[in-house]
């Protein structure tokens, strides 16, 4: 007994649905529009659906949805056309040519099957039809036909979309092209090869590897979460894997670095700016919340680097995404002078509980049980600040401020974000005069704060701010004497609390060009899959 | 036998050819500054020397809102519909 086909449901192009086997016999026709053998072959099927009516049917399956239409149209074509565009059934029978041609019984079992166009073939197969259907052989007239004409290939055998349909049949989740390398390649050589990588080995993203990796999150893997500047590309869930899988991220980091993905893809974060920008700076995340100690984050000695794997690879795996999805590369979009160590990975928890203060995520309206991930556009490296003589939090934030100064350049004031991460010591100095973070600001603002005069351009600096930025034109001595504050608004001190218990120093990444102008920070709850 | 998932954007990359050079200049020249410091002042040095050399010519000033961020899709539209040539000023 002959095999039973695949059973199929289609629409055809009113919307109804059809299905196969329909009870009856039936001659199944694939085509697609653009190739000619099939726009050949459409009259003569036509012909034999209207001979064989109310004994067999004639179904034509179509590979392009809008070809679909345009073909039946074009041939006034009265048997059913059904939108195959999905390409699942072509797959499913196995369709390499196109037309292919399938007659069934009233069961669904073939009974004779060919590709392209053969007149023989066809004469043999409508007779066939003619008996199965309980009707006289019809006459048809042949002569326009002509013996034989080869066919088209099938669109989904096209490279591509082939892998696609394969790994939907199998029941893979992933849908991203695959890369099969030669036996004698090394893995690791081949991502350098490719332009893969940050400079440093990655791990190859193998199916079984990303497939793990997937298990960190419940999100669909084809979910498209951002598009990515400045490619524009689209990024997946599945994508988004197969980056933190090479930056060596466990399948627990995952949320956080979908969450961090989301918010350096606002628009308000301006990722185009600041991977683009020839001053470098790099997107710098800040992990709150619970999550910090699921993961193993070091928040303790050496926090900014290095040692620890969660913290390294899931700025990592930032990176990685938007080199190898958003097209940022060093020499083409990336355009930074000089970069640095945070082009790599930038990625710190806050030590909340050793923190006298309320933490950044709840600074910024989430709940203390929230986890959350918080991306500033910031120079890709932190500077050391010293102070370790301080007794009180005035004379301690006093440093702290003339350090700040120098962000950017000590003369350009009115200054946009930055990241203070003060040490444990030093946020034990500031405590025990029972400073708040407001305070804190302020007394950076007040020590920061230069006369107009002190910031102009000049002979022995030439960068500095301008008097158009002061909107004077011919200022008074008097008014050049007014003090600027170094930051355009105290909040823009961006302050958590991490590092060692012993050493009085703290350390902060300058700004970029921030503000709607340039980049806002965001932050993202991160959705994990407990 | 290793298989990797292709971590890219899975495109290939566009290669897109030059407009024809012109052989002279002639109807409307657009000047973009994109904001960076300077650029205005070579902008204003390029309007004057064009003006005085080919005063058949239109010249127009755009200024892009930020130099940060790409142009705005209208600012680009706006500088296609009106103009035959562009020249832009990347400055500093």
């Amino acid at each position: 007994m002959a095999d039973s086909l695949p059973s199929f449901s289609l629409i055809d192009l009113r919307g109804s649905a059809h299905s196969f086997p329909t009870g009856r016999p039936a001659l199944l026709c694939f085509v697609k529009e653009d190739c000619p053998t099939c726009a050949m072959t459409m009259p003569l099927i036509e012909v034999v659906a209207q001979a064989l009516r109310g004994g067999l049917e004639v179904i034509v399956i179509g590979q392009e949805a809008a070809g679909n239409a345009r073909l039946a149209q074009r041939h006034g074509l009265s048997a059913p056309m059904l939108d195959d565009s999905e390409l699942k059934t072509s797959y499913a029978y196995n369709i390499e040519i196109v037309p292919t041609i399938v007659l069934a019984d009233a069961r669904g079992a073939e009974l004779r099957r060919f590709e392209g166009f053969d007149r023989s073939d066809w004469q043999a197969v409508v007779a066939d039809a003619a008996h199965l259907a309980g009707v006289p052989l019809p006459r048809i007239d042949w002569s326009p036909y002509p013996a034989m004409r080869p066919g088209c290939g099938s669109k989904s055998v096209e490279p591509g979309i082939a892998e696609r349909l394969a790994a939907a049949a199998s029941g893979s989740r992933l849908r991203a092209r695959q890369i099969e390398l030669g036996a004698d390649e090394d893995p690791f050589e081949f991502m350098f090869e490719r332009g893969l990588t940050d400079g440093l080995p990655v791990v190859p993203p193998t199916p079984e590897r990303v497939m793990r990796m997937l298990a960190g999150t419940r999100r669909d893997p084809q979910e498209v979460i951002a598009t990515v500047p400045p490619n524009l590309a689209p990024l997946t869930i599945e994508k988004v894997a197969a980056n933190a899988v090479m930056a060596g991220c466990r399948p627990e980091y995952l949320p956080v670095v979908i969450a961090a993905l989301e918010a350096v893809c606002t628009d308000e974060f301006n990722i185009h700016g600041v991977m683009a920008t020839t001053a470098g700076a790099t997107p710098t995340i800040v992990v709150n919340g619970p999550i910090r100690h699921r993961l193993g984050m070091n928040m303790k000695i050496g926090v900014l680097g290095s040692g620890n794997r969660a913290n390294a690879t899931i700025g990592r795996a930032v990176k990685l995404a938007l080199r190898n999805v958003g097209g940022a590369r060093p020499g083409e979009i990336e355009r930074t002078a000089l970069g640095g160590p945070g082009k790599y990975t930038a990625c710190y928890p806050e030590w909340e509980e050793r923190s006298p203060w309320e933490p950044l995520h709840v600074e910024r309206g989430f709940r203390p049980e929230d986890s959350v991930v918080t991306v500033f556009g910031l120079e890709p490296g932190p500077r050391l600040i010293v102070d370790q003589l301080s007794r009180t939090a005035h004379a301690l934030c006093g440093s702290l401020g003339m350090a700040l100064e120098s962000c950017w350049h000590p003369k350009l004031h009115a200054y946009g974000e930055i990241l203070l991460v003060i040490s444990p010591e030093h946020a034990d100095t500031i405590a025990r005069d029972g400073w708040s973070k407001a305070r804190v600001r302020e007394r950076i603002q007040e020590a920061s704060a230069r006369p107009m005069r002190e910031l102009l351009g000049d002979a022995e600096a030439g960068e500095g701010m301008t008097l158009r930025h002061f909107g004077l034109a011919n200022p008074s001595a008097e008014a050049l004497e007014q003090r600027v504050a170094k930051f355009r608004r105290p909040e823009n001190i961006n302050i958590i609390v991490a590092g060692g218990e012993a050493g009085k120093f703290s350390s902060a990444f300058g700004g970029w060009f921030s503000g709607p102008m340039g980049s806002i920070s965001a932050s993202r709850t991160i959705e994990e899959a407990l | 036998m290793t298989r990797i998932v292709d971590p890219t954007d899975e495109r290939v990359p566009l290669s897109r050819t030059l407009a024809a050079r012109p052989q002279s200049l002639a109807g409307v020249v657009a000047l973009l500054d994109i904001v960076k410091p300077r650029g205005d002042v070579l902008l204003d040095r390029i309007e004057q020397r064009l003006a005085e050399r080919m005063p058949g010519l239109t010249l127009k000033r755009y200024r892009k809102p930020t130099f940060a961020k790409p142009a705005p899709d209208e600012l680009r539209r706006r500088i296609a519909a009106e103009s035959d040539f562009v020249i832009e000023a990347l400055a500093d």
